[in-house]
């Protein structure tokens, strides 16, 4: 099969190659670009370890082809961290509550964490969970990740009305 | 986990759409949400050697809450159905049902148009639109034509869709003022498909009952409705546990499926009656 043009925006830079129109999108990711923190946990759309934010949406880039993302905007967990490469705010959050064991999970769950909050600044605990039930992690039991998230929120929360 | 190769296209219009489906005949399939075929072709089960991408196409996009009836696009994800404070007015239900459906990152990317083209039994909208009554809107060569949701499903993965034709939108008829409703779902985990679901709409002297995965097409019971629709909740379970049809298979044994299908067509109704009125 004869390879395609794809040209998308990743993590705020312009990236460009040529792929077959089946490659996955993680697979694009990881082996053309080399962007590795989006995780292959079980390649049927379950864990969620591979999700990233395509256009505003949490995607699990294992269920979408590389050309259906031609001229998207994709945003991995690499892009959350701050300008200067310290640990963004949900990131920190994670360290912080111990939100992570083994880590395979964790790319995906503050990927997904960063869209709920986009949503939904103020979630219930109730909300957390719900909203990363497309995430699943072997190690934490979840207390801990639900935790990490509310305390982002609060201090992403604050963080707004102070510059307000 | 890699799919067969195939060619892209990804048409502005529906008619550009419907063209390069005519030209390679079974060779192509359309591609909406690629939630239920992408982990197909994933597994060989579907190799199409021309996917059709619809996410361009405009007119296949938006809801509009009419006064007597819903339209809903065929592109409409599970997300949009959700988010639509219009439509979680005029018909509650949906959002009930498209919130059990799978998780946060499938409901972004699944249609609505792909849910009840598919085919699937295990798939909640099929159910869901055969009690409401929806009516699907084909568009082929030859122009467009309508069919009801009640005889589009002929068996798992058969349905009335002819290869060339694209399902472009979805049209729901307003339930009359008080008429309660409820989409209830059992599944072994979050983000499962049911072990049973019912969707049951009942107002004054008027009742509508559909069952999901019990069957290898969804199944609205006439039976079972107008039992309802007499305020005979026992007569509609007996003849709807009459009308489906389920098979053993990883959720269950036909015994408790049974089981499990009363237990939740008695949960709905009793929900849809507390919120008539
Ligand atoms: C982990 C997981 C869990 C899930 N759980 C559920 C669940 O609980 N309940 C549920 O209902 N679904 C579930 N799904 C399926 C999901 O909702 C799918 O997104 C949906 O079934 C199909 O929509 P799609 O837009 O992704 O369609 P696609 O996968 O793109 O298409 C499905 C089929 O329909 C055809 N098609 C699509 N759109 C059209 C159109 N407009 N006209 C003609 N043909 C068309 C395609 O050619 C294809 O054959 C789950 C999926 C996953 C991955
Ligand atoms: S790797 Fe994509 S959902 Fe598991
Ligand atoms: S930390 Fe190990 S899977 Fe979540």
């Amino acid at each position: 099969m004869s390879k395609t043009h794809v040209k998308l925006k990743v993590n705020g830079r312009e990236v460009e190659g040529l792929a077959e129109p089946r490659m996955l999108l993680i697979h694009f990711l990881r082996e053309e670009l080399g962007i590795t923190g989006p995780h292959i946990g079980c390649e049927t759309s379950h864990c969620g370890a591979c999700t990233v934010d395509m256009d505003g949406r949490s995607v699990k880039s294992c269920t979408v082809f590389v050309a259906q993302a031609n001229g998207a905007e994709i945003t991995t967990v690499e892009g959350l961290a701050n300008p200067d490469g310290s640990l963004g705010v949900i990131q920190e959050k994670f360290r912080e509550h111990h939100g992570l064991q083994c880590g395979f999970c964790t790319p995906g769950m503050i990927t997904r964490a960063h869209r709920l909050l986009q949503e939904n600044p103020n979630p219930t605990e109730e909300e957390v969970r719900f909203g990363i039930a497309g995430n699943l992690c072997r190690c934490t039991g979840y207390q801990n990740i639900v935790k990490a998230i509310m305390a982002a929120a609060a201090e992403l929360n604050a963080a707004k009305e102070a510059a307000e | 986990m890699i799919p067969a190769g195939f060619a892209y296209h990804r048409p502005a219009d529906v008619a550009s759409a419907i063209a390069v489906l005519q030209e390679h005949g079974d060779e192509a399939r359309v591609l909406a949400g690629g939630h239920s075929l992408i982990p197909m072709m994933k597994l060989r089960m579907a190799a199409p050697a021309h996917l059709v991408d619809l996410q361009d196409i405009a007119e296949l996009r938006g809801i509009e809450i009419g006064a007597d009836a819903v339209t809903i696009g065929a592109m409409v994800t599970q997300h949009d159905l959700i988010a639509h404070e219009g439509l979680a007015e005029a018909l509650p239900i949906i959002r009930e049902a498209a919130l059990q459906i799978a998780d946060p990152q499938v409901r972004y990317k699944g249609t609505i148009g792909g849910n009840v083209a598919n085919g699937d039994p295990g798939n909640d909208m099929p159910g869901l639109m055969q009690c409401l009554d929806a009516t699907y809107t084909l568009a082929g060569p030859d122009g467009t034509r309508e069919v009801k949701a009640r005889e589009f499903y002929e068996a798992a993965y058969f349905t009335a869709r002819e290869d060339d034709e694209i399902l472009t939108r979805i049209t729901i008829p307003r339930p009359a003022a008080g008429t309660g409703w409820a989409y209830e779902k059992v599944k072994r985990k979050i983000g499962d498909y049911a072990t049973a679901a019912a969707a049951v709409l009942v107002g004054k002297g008027t009742a509508s009952v559909a069952m999901t995965n019990l069957a290898d097409t969804p199944v609205w019971s006439e039976a079972a409705s107008a039992a309802l629709a007499a305020g005979d909740v026992e007569g509609c379970v007996a003849a709807m546990l009459e009308a489906i049809d389920p098979v053993e298979d990883n959720r269950g044994p036909v015994a408790f499926k049974k089981h499990a299908a009363g237990v939740v067509l008695r949960r709905a109704i009793a929900r849809a009656q507390s919120r008539a009125g």
